[in-house]
């Protein structure tokens, strides 16, 4: 020991001897405590804890999952990066233990011992109930049942206490994985309706701070903005029974105190730290990480192709070659994240999304386009950013816009406030911008529906309009709901060529979903909503 | 007495009907739409539009005013959609959390700042007087945030001496059952010395940090005030009676010299327990200031309106109390009326 280290530990036991302000000594209950609780860090907590809600935000949609039970759910296969990850295509029984598909239906067996966290058994009416609130408060859940078909509450047939059927309006390939996301819970009905008022039919105040489900925790405390605390239902019927006893929530908005707890081993598991922080956390080891791509997801520039000078496919096209790829990859993700550009040029387009394009950073070329579109000397234009992920939009709006000086374009840089982003992306005016976009069901039509589609969604950031991609979006979910693969396959790939062709979007990247665990931490699973599924984690 | 509070209370209520007018102005002229905020990610402007008359937006800004103002007269200040709880109970929550934070902070570095003001005062140019002034430049200039980090980073991360800075209290500690909503006196109340310890554990960073911050204006101003009534001529005057130095010094020169001392630390005090908004992201600390922040970025405006309204109230009061405090160490000073 030198009398460096003799000093600082002399006096760190001096003072925690003294007292001022030393952790608690555990004793053993605490420790048995400690044991059998998650201890969960992450920068925002849920506004809502019921799904259904107006306005829940993110963080909510943790709660709902872990305390309300569906139908059905996923299968988890192994992962891209060899960790369980849910399987897109395998569904296994939730609520029900049986499922049926017919060719204008599908029915539900429910468990025979499941109940609710109150005791009450759960049955199909409550089913019922609860799928026809999904499609009826409006809003964000009957958007998402709208995405799978699932439209009237007529859909929704008890057969008897046990069995429920629900009925297609139309062939969608979407429909059964619509009924596997987090929107379609099954609520205690009894107890929702008797606090329900004439205002508010569906007791959407009750259920914003309590859970009525059938999951495998409940909620017990909550503080908004400060914690919430949950604790395994002993009863939960669908599944294996988990081993976390207790899942303690809280909030740390500084990400510093997080990475701190974290590395001093005081918080178990934390997902929300700027990339910087899990690139250094991987390279020390000490913790265990697992980065993910985000399923169905990319970080792209998008050009409103509506209106000069990106309406013109050539400057679209010298934007792409002046994207400087690899530098947004080092300096603004430091690798964690998985390149969508530069593929081989003889590559053939495969029938997956995201998948790379073809574009590279070479600025010869995009001067030539840039001259052969009639701007030799370039032009102004701004280039606009959500705040709210400032930590990963601005250090790549910096490197476009120096990149893009290089041939005579002058982007300035407007920031948009998270709480404005929105409102701006619908006015559908922004000519240059970065944004993210990621879909909960993991198809190349679906995102390619929100995104390129002329209908133009929200998510059409371009307003990008073709007929021609329309026609070959609409095909694949023809074919997909027909099950012809070779007419898919055509129509996806058209749908892609088309898209890198006109580049009104380039993407970039696929993001990763960082989550950092003490090392005795086990059974993260990656999911399409990317939030923790607290029932399969264990602690050594 | 009791006239003279009654009768400023009345002379306060025209600012606050101005303030409850201009934060309903300047939260609606904001940029930033809470119904396409609130509508989701996947939002069709048909969704956002339905959230948007939930929430009452649609209506007229008048209307919306008046049924803001008759919900006030029912102590009803609206529903945060951040949090989805009324702003009352979330105000009520969490002033005691920055009260309790400010208060400790602000008693910290008076028993600092005081003695420290006095002694450079006393010994004015010597090495007291030189720390005094090293230390308030040094209070003022370092960002709290950066001081917080840094004493997070030594106390907590480095040593380990300092707890983890989770909030208010340790996660498996539960906070004692509410009385006064600070932790410490409700621990205290509880006989529950475990959570007291936890409790004392927590505030010790954020005081310090607050402390630091704080020490400055209250060092200077001590110091200045301090020095204008030594050199008046009833100290002259009392030293050439032959006092002993200490009762001239605390009890005829300090109590002349504690009127601007006062003043300012009602200022200060006011000023931090919405201002140290840094302070409770660094420590994760539930209080006003970061929930005015988080709803402000939201275009949450319930909040905003009611942590404006309440901070002004607040502001009322403190003056007021100041003001009669004035009476107690000077009978010389009256409130006219």
């Amino acid at each position: 020991m030198d009398r460096r280290t003799f000093l600082k530990s002399t006096a760190a036991s001096a003072l925690v001897g003294s007292g001022v302000s030393a952790p608690a000594v555990w004793s053993p209950a605490k420790a048995q405590a400690r044991r059998d609780t998650l201890l969960v860090v992450s920068e925002s907590g849920p506004n809502n804890i019921d799904i259904h809600g107006v306005g829940t935000n993110v963080p909510g949609y943790e709660v709902s999952w872990n305390c309300y039970d569906r139908l059905i759910s996923h299968e988890m296969k192994t992962g891209p990066n060899g960790h369980p990850y849910y399987d897109r295509d395998k569904f296994k029984p939730e609520l029900a233990e049986d499922m049926n598909v017919g060719p204008n239906s599908v029915t539900f067996k429910l468990r025979k011992n499941a109940t609710f966290h109150d005791g009450t058994p759960v049955k199909a009416q409550d089913v019922k109930w609860s799928l026809d609130r999904a499609v009826s408060v409006g809003g964000f859940p009957t958007f998402q049942m709208k995405a799978g078909s699932l439209e009237k509450p007529e859909q929704f047939v008890v057969v008897d206490d046990s069995t429920i059927r629900v009925d297609f309006i139309r062939k969608d390939k979407l429909t059964i994985p619509d009924l596997a996301v987090i929107v379609p819970c099954v609520m205690n009905s009894g107890l929702v309706k008797k606090n329900a008022t004439e205002k508010d039919p569906w007791g959407l105040e009750y259920t914003k701070q309590n859970t009525a489900g059938s999951g495998a925790y409940r909620v017990t405390r909550w503080t908004p903005g400060t914690e919430v605390v949950m604790e395994r239902f002993d009863k939960w019927a669908s599944g294996p029974a988990p081993t976390i006893q207790r899942v303690i929530w809280r909030m740390i908005p500084s990400a510093g105190n997080r990475r701190a707890l974290l590395e001093r081993g005081d918080a178990d598991i934390s997902y929300d730290l700027p990339s910087k922080d899990f690139a250094e956390l991987r390279e020390n080891k000490k913790l265990k990480i697992v980065s993910t791509p985000f399923s169905n997801g990319v970080q792209y520039i998008g050009m409103n192709a509506t209106r000069p000078p990106f309406n013109d496919v050539r400057v679209r096209k010298a934007v792409a070659y002046a994207i400087p790829y690899q530098k947004i990859m080092d300096a603004a993700m430091y690798g964690l994240a998985k390149p969508m550009f530069g593929a081989a040029a003889n590559a053939p387009t495969e029938v997956a999304w995201p998948q790379p394009h073809k574009y590279g950073t070479d600025i010869a070329k995009a001067r030539q386009l840039l001259a052969e579109a009639g701007f030799p000397n370039g032009f102004e234009t701004t280039i606009s950013f959500d705040l709210g992920f400032s930590v990963v939009n601005e250090p790549i709006c910096i490197l476009v816009q120096e990149s893009l000086a290089q041939i005579g374009i002058k982007a300035e840089i407007n920031k948009i406030p998270g709480a404005n982003w929105r409102t701006e992306l619908n006015k559908k005016v922004m000519p240059l911008f970065t944004n993210v976009f990621s879909g909960w069901l993991d198809y190349p039509e679906y995102f390619f529906f929100w995104c390129y589609d002329g209908q133009n969604s929200v998510f059409n950031t371009m307003s990008y309009q073709s007929k021609q991609m329309d026609a070959f979006i609409d095909g694949a979910r023809v074919a997909a709901a027909d099950g012809n693969s070779a007419d898919y396959d055509k129509n996806v790939r058209g749908f892609v060529d088309l898209a890198f062709e006109d580049v009104p979007r380039i993407p970039l990247f696929q993001p990763y979903s960082n989550v950092a665990m003490q090392s005795n931490i086990d059974g993260y699973q990656y999911w399409f909503h990317r939030r923790l599924d607290y029932r399969a984690f264990t602690k050594a | 007495m009791l006239r003279l509070i009654g009768r400023r209370l009345l002379t306060a209520l025209p600012s606050i009907v101005g303030v409850i007018i201009v934060t309903f102005l300047l939260t609606r002229v904001l940029p930033g739409d809470p119904a396409a905020y609130f509508a989701g990610p996947a939002a069709t402007p048909a969704a956002i539009a339905e959230v948007r008359t939930k929430l009452g937006l649609d209506r007229p800004l008048p209307e919306q005013f008046f049924s803001y103002v008759a919900g006030l007269a029912r102590g009803d200040l609206g529903t945060s959609l951040t949090t989805g709880r009324p702003v009352m109970t979330e105000l009520a929550a969490r002033l005691p959390a920055s009260a309790e934070l400010t208060l400790a902070g602000l008693i910290l570095s008076f028993m600092i700042a005081v003695p420290l003001g006095i002694l450079a005062a006393i010994r004015q140019g010597s090495w007291i007087d030189h720390l005094c002034r090293v230390l308030a430049t040094a209070g003022v200039s370092l960002p709290v945030f950066f001081t917080g980090l840094l004493l997070v980073y030594v106390f907590y991360y480095l040593t380990g001496i300092a707890p983890s800075p989770v909030g208010r209290i340790d996660v498996f500690y539960s906070p004692p059952p509410s009385v006064t909503g600070f932790y410490v006196i409700d621990a205290l109340i509880a006989r529950d010395f475990g959570a007291l310890r936890a409790a004392l554990s927590q505030l010790a960073l954020p005081v310090a940090t607050l402390a630091i911050f704080s020490l400055a204006p209250i060092a200077r101003i001590t110091r200045a005030s301090m020095l204008g009534v030594l050199s008046s001529e009833f100290i002259r005057t009392a030293r050439a009676s032959g006092l002993r130095p200490t009762t001239v010094v605390i009890t005829y020169a300090f109590r002349n010299a504690l009127i601007p001392v006062v003043t300012t630390i009602g200022m200060v005090f006011s000023f931090l327990l919405g201002a140290n908004v840094l302070v409770e992201k660094v420590f994760a600390w539930p209080g006003v200031g970061s929930f005015a922040i988080e709803a402000l970025i939201a275009s949450d405006f319930a909040p905003v309106q009611g942590f404006v309204l309440t901070m002004a109230i607040l502001y009322i009061l403190i003056n007021l109390s100041i003001d009669l405090l004035y009476g107690v160490i000077d009978p010389r000073v009256r409130i006219e009326g």
